[in-house]
């Protein structure tokens, strides 16, 4: 019902006008950010016992709130199903979308979004309960698979079971809970979605050592952050205070010492942090001290990592790929100047 | 003598647009009709502006591009390759499926549960009654979520089945499997020869219309009625009996059977289709049963009494002077009610059934981001099948009335 109401909503939008240019503007305007996020995918966003938004999306975006207002509370979190992200995005919902969501082409060009980078390099999996003796997505043949309808998993999924011959049926959801409901009750035999989706899924489930994650990663899911079509100034500030993330983790700068870097040689940091002479950050439209702001909220890309999916949230996800490239990761920042 | 004068005929001016009634109503409506167009074209004047701005555009041609993504109950071929229009089509069948099956299960319902509310048993009146108020009164989406949990939670899983001392067995001599994925029929497969059977069943149906034809004269002619109801189920079912053993049993079933992780073979009707299905005949049920109800009673007490004063049993006063009487009365409010239950089953989503909701309106909507055309078509769909629906059974409740009178 929802999906329909948005999308009732997205043409009576367009039929009233209203363009959506000056997004920085209008997001001053009204003093706090709008930011899309999952309905509920444990270690990215979803809501802690005490009520507040926690998640490696949601301290994405607490960042370019802290960026932009210099108060990392300054966001409002709007819970978005997969199925109507898109369409919230483009009615103007919200002014950003940060819900693990993958970069493709056709995402990039037709749907008209502008994806501002990859913040995490994801990969679609497989989980089964061990009572099955799966042991590979080889011997999936005939399974049921739940899946939520609207994602690029449901696409490689077709794909996979195609090229290896393999027949299946189906089970479409709303969202991970409804996924995580059927495939508790066993309605399906397995439930398929990005990987770190599913060790996050998992570690909350009632008893995680009866339930494993296939080793297989059948598709490239690179996660980003992303705007609608038509306001590059709005994209170049979500994509550059996800750079200081990264460039900060690279150049060791923490939550903890952020304020200990006023005398480096180091001109780049300068740049970053605002501690230098040249106020860069102006040509984007934001404070001098931005980037400070923005890395002092939940610290750089590697706390913000260690936080939500990493040791310290209990889920347990190695960083991988998505180490700093001076770590022997691929995430790798252009550089601040 | 002086001839009636005519007024002064008055020369023709602006003004008496509206202060003279001969043009007043028709200046006003043409008015409206200038605002209404000016809206109009201002709505959509404004979303191809708006759509531009956005750098979109409106464009069907995604209909013809491949779909690529799967849908487990389709009643056409259809692979992840097929076109996204086809995937729709998927969808627009399996939304008549639910939207046929429903009706036919919801009228019987509706109608029996009707009926039997006026009953003098205090009890089954009033179980009737709670049964109406339950789903009446509840948002139907709740039930289609209710049955459907019901449905997945209650029912082992199709590994149950398995093993020497199975926690499940099939049901009806190991025919019917009820799982937590849905419920698995035999099939019935047709060998050489089944044709003719179907040919013979459909000839037995058309012999056993006349048969009523002929016997509905014959009770206005001469007063003596036949047991029609017995006679005509005699004429449909022996000739296709006798001639199925006589050709060799042409037609058997395929049992359904457990193979790796599902039951393979059969028919198999999914729990959502299940659910939703019974979910919203249920529900409609309850509506139409009190149709069925003010139906009846609008036929005035003085026919059933007169009937009675005939001596006419209750039932046959039951079928022959009340019910084609109160039919006239419940037609017209029926036909909302199956417009009601076809628009409802764009629920679906809420248990995963790939409806057209589902899959012009889900999930080509979100992979192809044409929301405006999506949504466009799916309106159309919808308004072409409650169109068709009413003008159909208005045919078909007029040709009823006339011959009631």
């Amino acid at each position: 019902m929802k999906k329909l109401f948005l999308g009732v909503l997205t043409a009576l939008a367009l039929a009233a006008g209203g363009t959506f240019a000056g997004t920085l503007d209008d997001v001053k305007a009204r003093g706090n950010l709008l930011c899309g996020v999952s309905t509920g995918a444990p270690g990215f966003a979803t809501v802690d016992d005490s009520g507040k938004d926690v998640g490696f999306d949601v301290d994405y975006c607490r960042a370019l709130a802290a960026a932009i207002f210099g108060d990392p509370m300054a966001v409002k979190f709007v819970g978005l199903t997969s199925a109507v992200r898109f369409t919230a995005l483009a009615a103007g919902e919200v002014d950003i979308l940060a819900r693990n969501t993958t970069w493709t082409y056709s995402r990039d060009t037709d749907l008209k979004q502008t994806f501002l980078g990859v913040n995490y390099y994801d990969g679609q999996g497989f989980m089964v309960k061990k009572e099955l003796g799966v042991k590979s997505t080889t011997e999936l043949d005939g399974a049921t698979v739940c899946i939520q309808v609207g994602t690029t998993t449901e696409l490689n999924l077709a794909d996979y079971f195609k090229e290896n011959g393999m027949s299946y049926e189906p089970v479409p959801t709303a969202d991970n809970a409804e996924s995580q409901q059927q495939y508790l009750a066993g309605a399906c035999d397995t439930y398929t979605t990005d990987a770190s989706a599913l060790h996050g899924t998992r570690v909350n489930l009632e008893n995680p050592d009866d339930h494993l994650v296939l080793p297989e990663i059948i598709s490239k899911e690179p996660l980003g952050p992303l705007v609608r079509h038509g306001d590059d100034n709005w994209a170049d500030i979500g994509r550059w205070v996800l750079n200081a993330l990264v460039i900060a983790e690279e150049k060791g700068i923490t939550k903890g010492n952020i304020d200990s870097w006023k005398d480096t040689k180091d001109a780049e940091i300068h740049r970053l942090l605002g501690t230098g002479d040249d106020d860069i950050l102006a040509m984007v439209g934001l404070p001098k001290n931005a980037m400070y702001n923005a890395i002092k909220a939940g610290g750089n890309y590697g706390e913000i990592f260690e936080n939500n999916l990493g040791a310290t949230s209990g889920i347990n996800i190695e960083r991988g790929v998505n180490a700093s490239w001076t770590k022997g990761g691929i995430l790798y920042s252009p550089p601040f100047r | 003598m002086s001839s009636p004068t005519l007024p002064p005929s008055e020369s023709f001016k602006f003004s008496m647009l509206l202060s003279d009634t001969r043009y007043r109503g028709m200046s006003l409506q043409v008015i409206t009709f200038i605002i209404f167009m000016a809206v109009f074209f201002w709505l959509v004047d404004n979303t191809i502006k708006n759509l531009a701005l956005l750098d979109k555009d409106v464009s069907f041609n995604f209909l013809w591009l491949r779909a690529g993504y799967d849908i487990n109950q389709r009643l056409i071929p259809y692979t992840s390759d097929s076109t996204h229009g086809m995937a729709a089509l998927v969808g627009i069948l399996n939304t008549l499926l639910v939207a046929f099956v429903g009706c036919i299960i919801a009228t019987v319902l509706g109608l029996f549960v009707g009926i039997l509310r006026l009953s003098k048993n205090w009890i089954v009146a009033k179980l009737m009654s709670a049964y109406i108020e339950g789903f009446r009164n509840v948002p139907v989406l709740l039930w289609i979520v209710m049955v459907f949990a019901l449905l997945t939670e209650f029912t082992p899983a199709p590994r149950a089945f398995k093993g020497a001392e199975p926690e499940a067995t099939m049901l009806f001599f190991e025919s019917i499997a009820i799982t937590n994925r849905g419920t698995y029929f035999p099939a019935p497969v047709l060998a050489e020869g089944a044709y003719w059977l179907l040919l013979c069943f459909g000839l037995s149906i058309v012999a056993s219309i006349y048969f009523i034809r002929y016997a509905n004269k014959q009770k206005i002619d001469t007063g003596k009625s036949l047991p029609t109801f017995w006679i005509s189920v005699a004429v449909i079912i022996l000739p296709t009996l006798i001639l199925f053993f006589a050709m060799g049993q042409p037609v058997s079933l395929e049992y359904p059977y457990l193979k790796g992780f599902n039951f393979k073979d059969g028919i198999h009707l999914r729990n959502s289709f299940l659910a939703l299905t019974l979910a919203l005949a249920f529900y409609t049920s309850a509506f139409i049963a009190e149709i069925v109800r003010a139906g009846i009673m609008a036929v005035s007490k003085g026919q059933s009494e007169a009937a009675a004063s005939l001596g006419l049993r209750p039932n046959k006063i039951m079928s022959l002077i009340i019910l084609p009487q109160a039919l006239r009365i419940i037609v017209p409010p029926l036909i909302s009610n199956y417009l009601n239950l076809t628009k409802n089953s764009s629920l679906a989503i809420a248990v995963g059934y790939m409806d057209v909701r589902g899959t012009l309106g889900g999930i080509t909507l979100n992979q192809t981001g044409r929301e405006l055309e999506s949504m466009l078509l799916l309106m159309g769909f919808y308004l072409a099948v409650s169109l068709l629906i009413s003008s159909f059974i208005n045919y078909f409740n007029r040709s009823f009335q006339i011959v009631v009178r």
